[in-house]
């Protein structure tokens, strides 16, 4: 499914930003609201495995904000968007740097492997390495 | 009364529930009482309407009239093109829409 | 004009073949209709009054001829033979069919057309000046820069599900022809130092709350303009208000924070970006530059004087302007026949355009904010074939920034967001004012009709704007004076309390009669309101 997961099982249960914050600087999962600020964990990165974005409407796109920060500052552990998550943007969500997806809904599995195969190129440079057509352009 | 009116999912045609089906004219629209609700999300799970609503309308002896506005005109067609209407022919078609 | 490669044709083919695998996952039950709505909404496709709706995207309002014949062959083919041009340069199609859309979106890729995120809360088509590459003022063509915008704003995977919708404008001209300042970014190119750059308004729009655009920074190279109009996006996509639809768009954000601090926060974001290597190379710049290079140009001896034609003349006098290029005219055609639709054009009416701009005018288009038509390169020695063939189509009205050139949304005869209808309004102004000479007299005066407070007449930005609202359940009009979206920003205000239909249209005579009255040499209507203030125009509405 071309490095990209949907989650299941159960991970070890991630800690709100503000327990991150405050007194739980020992876990390694970490769930990030919407609205919360992602740069909070920039200080913390290399010690953390999984970051949870909540999605709590598909209408509400501040985690793909969450998710380029987080990424742009060299996060490399898992990276999940949890909740309202539609098919359809989870291609959006991938090339913010989203590795793993655990959608509130089930998801058709060839639906997906279908949206995540679609475009063969992209017109910009995000956070999930694929080359924008500038660059395929000019070298 | 109250009517009930949505559109047709592959067309998008203005529709209005007759009772046992839909029906382009509102002239074919039946008093849906209170059963507005329970038809409108049947329907919709079926796929044979989009978007749909109940509405308050007065009873005519030509038919239904909406009481809004904006449901005559769905009712009929744009004002200012009355050749694109439902009833092209009539001019009168529309006295009762504004 | 820029043209298509191998990949902007592989992106716009995939997402016709997206959009009909979304269409049909809709069709078969798989998705509901609000998982749906966002996804059809991002392909234009709306559902209003009595049918779908598709709006293609005319990016920064050029066309070519062979594009300008699809969209009469998609109004003969899957509407019902016409189109409606839109105030965001756009088209619109009234009577689609859900299941007809994908086909349609295939035959539009077949000319480099999409109808890619003319809705939805993305950024949408950006808009420019439609005498670009033509106006005598223009400092460079913004198109280039708009087709930056244009690729860099397509399907970006952050920025699809903003707060709200965000428009964004280019020009390149003091003389704002696009309303630059009453959109979301506002860029206007300039000279500086001999270095080409653009100065970034943010901030601006119309709707329930009008705003005009601050300058958030004075001056940007090409080299930074992704990265800077990503931290614009980024800031707002973060803060920008998700709790109220009505507070939700990035005005709103501004206004609560102020624009200080607004540029504070992207400037810091912006440092963050600029390292990530977004902005393209200048060798991308230089491809779509070339792309808007001038055509080849005649030279022109001295003109025989044409014979004298009143009808011909009046056109020429109203509805042409000087080109940059000596010998040539950039025409406007005007949709707005009295007692017409304002912006609506038949499938034969957009063919013969489509003709004449290859015959006429080296086969370009541009579609204008107040819904009509440019031929923007045309030989001074052709206008009159040019009028002829315009005038035996209905396409003649020489009316271009009068009162009869009216902006009107499509009101509650179309309309599912609509209170009352605008067209009708549109239709009693312009037949109340038929008389050319009575126009003529009153001078340029921007009339703009919305038939409701979002605004997509424009009548906030109306030298007289007009709104329709519901007043129990009866079309009530609203009127406002003293608004422009041109270089002298302003916002209009309404005048008192509200009209009946024909109650508006005397009302916009009266306040006419006022400027008639009072006017001073040379002040159009919008000068003698502004001198004069409300007062006088409101004692001889209200007494």
């Amino acid at each position: 499914m071309d490095n990209a997961t949907i989650a299941i099982g159960s991970d070890e249960p991630a800690v709100t930003l503000d327990a991150f914050l405050e007194d739980q600087a020992n876990a390694t999962a970490v769930r990030l609201e919407a609205g919360e600020d992602a740069r909070a964990l920039l200080p913390h990165l290399d010690r953390i495995a999984l970051v949870e974005v909540s999605f709590p409407s598909f209408r509400d796109g501040r985690g793909y904000s969450a998710a380029r920060i987080l990424r742009e500052a060299g996060y490399q552990g898992e990276l999940r968007a949890q909740g309202d998550v539609l098919v359809d943007q989870m291609p959006l969500m991938k090339r913010c740097g989203f590795d793993s997806f655990a959608p509130e809904a089930e998801i058709d599995a060839a639906t997906l492997e279908a949206a995540l195969t679609r475009y063969d190129h992209v017109y910009q440079k995000a956070a999930d390495g694929q080359v924008p057509v500038w660059k395929l352009r000019h070298g | 009364m109250k009517v009930l009116t949505g559109n047709d999912l592959p067309t998008g045609d203005v529709i209005w529930w007759t009772g046992n089906g839909w029906s382009r004219h509102i002239e074919d629209a039946r008093d849906v009482a209170d059963q507005g609700e329970s038809i409108a999300r049947a329907e919709e799970g079926a796929r044979h309407v989009t978007g749909p609503y109940v509405i308050d309308a007065t009873v005519t002896a030509d038919g239904p009239r909406p009481a809004h506005i904006k449901d005559r005109v769905r009712a009929l067609g744009p004002t200012v093109r009355p050749d694109l209407t439902l009833k092209p022919a009539d001019p009168n078609a529309g006295s009762w829409v504004i | 004009m820029y043209k298509y490669d191998q990949y902007d044709q592989s992106i716009v083919d995939a997402r016709v073949e997206e959009f009909r695998d979304q269409v049909k996952r809709r069709l078969a039950g798989q998705i509901t209709e609000d998982q749906f709505k966002p996804l059809r909404l991002m392909n234009g496709l709306y559902l209003q009054l009595h049918a779908y709706m598709l709006r293609v995207a005319v990016p920064y309002g050029t066309l070519d001829g062979r594009q300008m014949r699809m969209l009469g062959h998609i109004a003969r083919k899957y509407d019902r033979g016409y189109g409606h041009f839109t105030t965001r340069q756009n088209i619109q199609y009234n009577w689609i069919k859900l299941s007809e859309a994908p086909d349609i979106l295939a035959e539009l890729a077949t000319v480099e057309m999409h109808a890619i995120q003319t809705s939805g809360n993305c950024i949408r088509n950006i808009s420019s000046d439609q005498f670009a590459g033509a106006a005598a003022d223009e400092v460079a063509d913004p198109r280039v820069w708009a087709e930056l915008l244009r690729q860099w704003s397509t399907f970006h995977p952050e920025f699809s599900y903003l707060p709200r919708k965000f428009k964004i404008a280019v020009i390149a001209a003091d003389e704002d022809r696009a309303a630059m300042r009453l959109h979301d970014i506002g860029i206007q190119l300039v000279q500086r130092d001999g270095v080409l750059g653009g100065r970034i308004f943010v901030g601006g729009g119309m709707g329930r709350t009008p705003m005009i655009a601050p300058e958030i920074k004075d001056f940007i190279t090409a080299d930074d303009l992704l990265s800077y109009v990503e931290a614009c996006l980024r800031v707002y996509n973060r803060y920008g208000r998700r709790d109220n639809i009505y507070k939700a768009r990035i005005k709103i954000l501004i206004h609560e924070l102020g624009a200080d601090e607004y540029r504070r926060q992207v400037e810091e974001e912006f440092v963050a970006v600029k390292a990530l290597g977004l902005d393209p190379p200048k060798a991308e710049f230089d491809r779509i530059t070339k792309m808007f290079a001038p055509p080849t140009f005649a030279t022109f001896g001295p003109q025989a004087d044409t014979a004298p034609n009143p009808a011909f003349d009046a056109w020429r006098a109203q509805n042409t302007v000087a080109h940059k290029q000596p010998g040539y005219a950039i025409v406007t055609i005007s949709l707005k026949p009295t007692g017409g639709i304002p912006g609506d054009a038949t499938a034969d009416q957009i063919d013969l355009m489509a003709d004449l701009a290859e015959r006429f005018s080296f086969n370009e288009l541009r579609v204008t904010h107040a819904q009509n038509i440019v031929l923007p390169h045309v030989a001074v020695s052709d206008l009159h074939d040019v009028w002829t063939a315009l005038d035996a189509a209905g396409l003649a009205p020489a009316n271009i920034d009068l009162i009869s050139d009216i902006i009107a949304c499509p009101g509650l005869d179309y309309c599912s967001l609509a209170n009352a209808r605008s067209i009708p309004v549109a239709q009693k102004i312009a037949t109340r004012f038929a008389d050319p000479e009575r126009q003529r007299d009153l001078g340029e005066l921007k009339l703009k009709i919305s038939g409701c407070i979002n605004a997509c007449g424009h009548h906030h930005a109306g030298h007289i704007g007009i709104l329709g609202v519901d007043k129990k359940g009866t079309e009530n009009y609203q009127l406002l004076l003293g608004g422009s979206g041109a270089e002298d920003a302003s916002l209009a205000r309404i005048t008192g309390p509200g009209f009946s239909e024909d109650g508006i249209v005397d009302a916009v005579e009266t306040v006419t009669n006022v400027y008639l009255d009072k006017r001073e040499a040379g002040e159009r209507f919008l000068d003698t309101y502004r001198r004069l203030g409300m007062d006088p125009f409101k004692e001889a509405l209200y007494g």
